[in-house]
């Protein structure tokens, strides 16, 4: 392994062209690095430039000003061929929305090996490589089904094993939770931090849900086409009257300690997680009952 | 608004729903469904997908009609004369999921009059409504004349809402009205229909899959699983029995789970705590006794 940051932008500017207004202006000046292996949640409002920054990383859209480094080698550099460009979009596959505009199968060992095939890979690669990314999402038992007759966050990790198949070195999620219910959001979360975790996929996770931020190694907060706070959940969190002017939420558990501290209650900012936060209030209550 | 839409109830008496039946695709969508959403109120419809919410919603106003059993809307039997069923299609109006979708018109003031219009209103009433509508949705009489699809994704949404509401229905029926926003634009749609609520006193239904939504704004909740209604209650009584709706694949708000793991640590709060000022209001009393010995 070496040190060099898996993603890399350097004061990267984008706009979109716009006839009768002007351009618009998306992203302004965006410097950050990522690690190789680190999970990293995105929040932002929407508009706030989030989606952009994920279609700059995999040259969906390339920057109006600045660089963009992928394992080091820049991809916004005019040297880099459409060869090239096809070598990157292997390396980071991206999942998106809506489960029912990404399958494109009527069979789910099907949906997965579309990727492969495209690549030239052998049938029995293909094969391995399908087995092996069901197996990763947790969904072998469905191979033989049709994708239509699967639940939302079902649909999902087929597409997020359509990804595997590719053998990316990153997955980037944009809002990939936004139309699951609960439970479908915790499946593909699981999967997500199984992936994080068992393979080293880097793991770029764009929400506007703070629950799922939180379990994150780190968060980016994007708004008005910059990063506004950048740093581990806990730090992040405690900006609750930043996050707030931007439109975006804290989990309710932060909130609640920020409510109290406002009433004059010694309170740490940076409690994200239930149970610790139960453990100190219960301490506070009972020590005074104790007296 | 008119104070003449008395609070309308929707009731369900032995309604199922099969879809394809005496085909190898049969599928039983709603199970024998006895359950009355009450009139007045904000009523929050939650459930694993799949669990029959939509067939639930499509029924309200007649779009599906019952394989056995009836629906009262009002009191009256929607389908006793299948021929006036369209009388119900004003009277129940229902916002399917991303209704944004549907804007068709060349002007927001066109598309908000559409339904309107085709009740036959005059054009003096057709404007009323258009206005009172955008007020309820928040947005600006400025942008009626521009085009409803210069604006953002949100904005787009509230105008196909407001649209419904033009129709001043007795009954108004929201589909994940919330889903994919970020928390302001889901602040601003779902405090516009609790305001709309609030001062029209019609019925109003939610489908929702955000518990700490519907803590926020549901005065009743519907629970189903699996083709059936489990659970019709205000939410106080329903978010109570969390354990109920984990075990259903459903969650309950964070704050709730976090008073429960107080309650746990042998601190004695409420157990039906879901928004984060009454769990505040719960906790001041008890921290402040600390503050108070310490003075």
């Amino acid at each position: 392994m070496n040190n060099t940051p898996y993603i890399k932008a350097e004061h990267v500017s984008f706009a979109y062209k716009n006839d009768d207004s002007g351009d618009v202006q998306v992203l302004r000046d965006v410097s950050f690095e990522i690690a190789r292996g680190e999970f990293v949640a995105v929040l932002g409002h929407n508009g706030s430039g989030k989606s952009t920054l994920a279609k700059l990383l995999n040259m969906i859209l390339s920057p109006s000003e600045g660089r963009i480094y992928i394992d080091g080698e820049e991809i916004t550099s005019p040297d880099f061929t459409e060869e090239d460009l096809f070598r990157i979009r292997r390396k980071i596959g991206m999942v998106f929305q809506n489960p029912d505009n990404q399958l494109v199968a009527t069979i789910v060992e099907e949906d997965i090996a579309f990727g492969p095939e495209n690549l030239g890979t052998t049938p029995a690669e293909i094969r391995a490589r399908v087995d092996e990314a069901l197996a990763a999402v947790g969904m072998t038992a469905f191979a033989r089904h049709s994708p239509h007759q699967l639940s939302g966050g079902q649909k999902q990790r087929i597409a997020i094993a359509g990804i595997i198949a590719m053998l990316p070195e990153c997955i980037i999620f944009d809002e990939s939770t936004a139309m699951l219910d609960p439970s479908g959001r915790e499946e593909v979360m699981e999967t997500i931090e199984k992936l994080n975790r068992e393979r080293g996929i880097t793991v770029l996770h764009i929400t506007h849900n703070m629950n799922e931020a939180v379990r994150a190694d780190r968060i980016l907060v994007v708004n008005d086409g910059q990063i506004l706070i950048d740093g581990k959940p806990r730090e992040v969190f405690s900006h609750v009257e930043e996050l707030k002017a931007v439109g975006l939420d804290v989990p309710q558990v932060t909130e609640l300690m920020w409510k109290l501290r406002g009433q004059g209650i010694a309170l740490p900012a940076n409690i994200i997680d239930e149970e610790e936060g139960a453990d100190l209030l219960a301490s506070l209550i009972r020590g005074e009952q104790s007296k | 608004m008119t104070t003449e839409n008395k609070a309308t109830s929707i009731r369900f008496e032995n309604v199922s729903y099969i879809y394809s039946p005496d085909t190898p695709f049969e599928k039983r969508a709603l199970d024998c469904i006895n359950t009355e959403i009450e009139g007045g109120v904000i009523t929050g419809l939650i459930g694993h997908t799949g669990s029959g919410k939509s067939t639930l919603v499509q029924l309200m106003n007649g779009l599906l009609k019952p394989t056995c059993g009836k629906v009262y809307v009002g009191g009256r039997d929607i389908w006793e004369d299948p021929k006036k069923i369209r009388e119900f299609r004003f009277r129940v109006g229902l916002v399917f999921q991303y209704p944004e979708y549907q804007l068709f018109e060349e002007t927001i003031y066109k598309d908000i009059a559409f339904g309107p219009s085709n009740m036959g209103l005059d054009e003096a009433e057709i404007k009323a409504r258009v206005l009172e509508s955008l007020d309820f949705v928040g947005l600006d009489a400025s942008m009626l004349d521009k085009s409803p699809f210069d604006l953002s994704g949100g904005q787009k949404r509230r105008v196909a809402i407001a649209g419904i509401m033009a129709m001043r229905p007795e009954v108004l029926v929201l589909d994940e009205p919330a889903a994919g926003l970020d928390p302001r634009g889901r602040e601003e749609i779902l405090g516009g229909v609790h305001e709309y609520q609030r001062r029209s006193g019609s019925t109003v239904i939610i489908v929702s899959h955000s518990m700490e939504d519907m803590a926020k704004y549901a005065d009743r909740l519907l629970v189903m699983k699996g083709a059936e209604v489990i659970k019709n209650g205000d939410c106080h009584e329903i978010f109570a029995e969390s354990e109920t709706l984990t075990s259903i694949g459903l969650d309950v708000p964070q704050i709730t789970r976090f008073m429960k793991a107080l309650a746990a640590r042998g601190v004695d709060v409420p157990a039906d705590i879901f928004t984060v000022d009454e769990a505040a209001a719960a906790l001041l009393p008890l921290l402040r006794k600390e503050g108070g010995a310490s003075c």
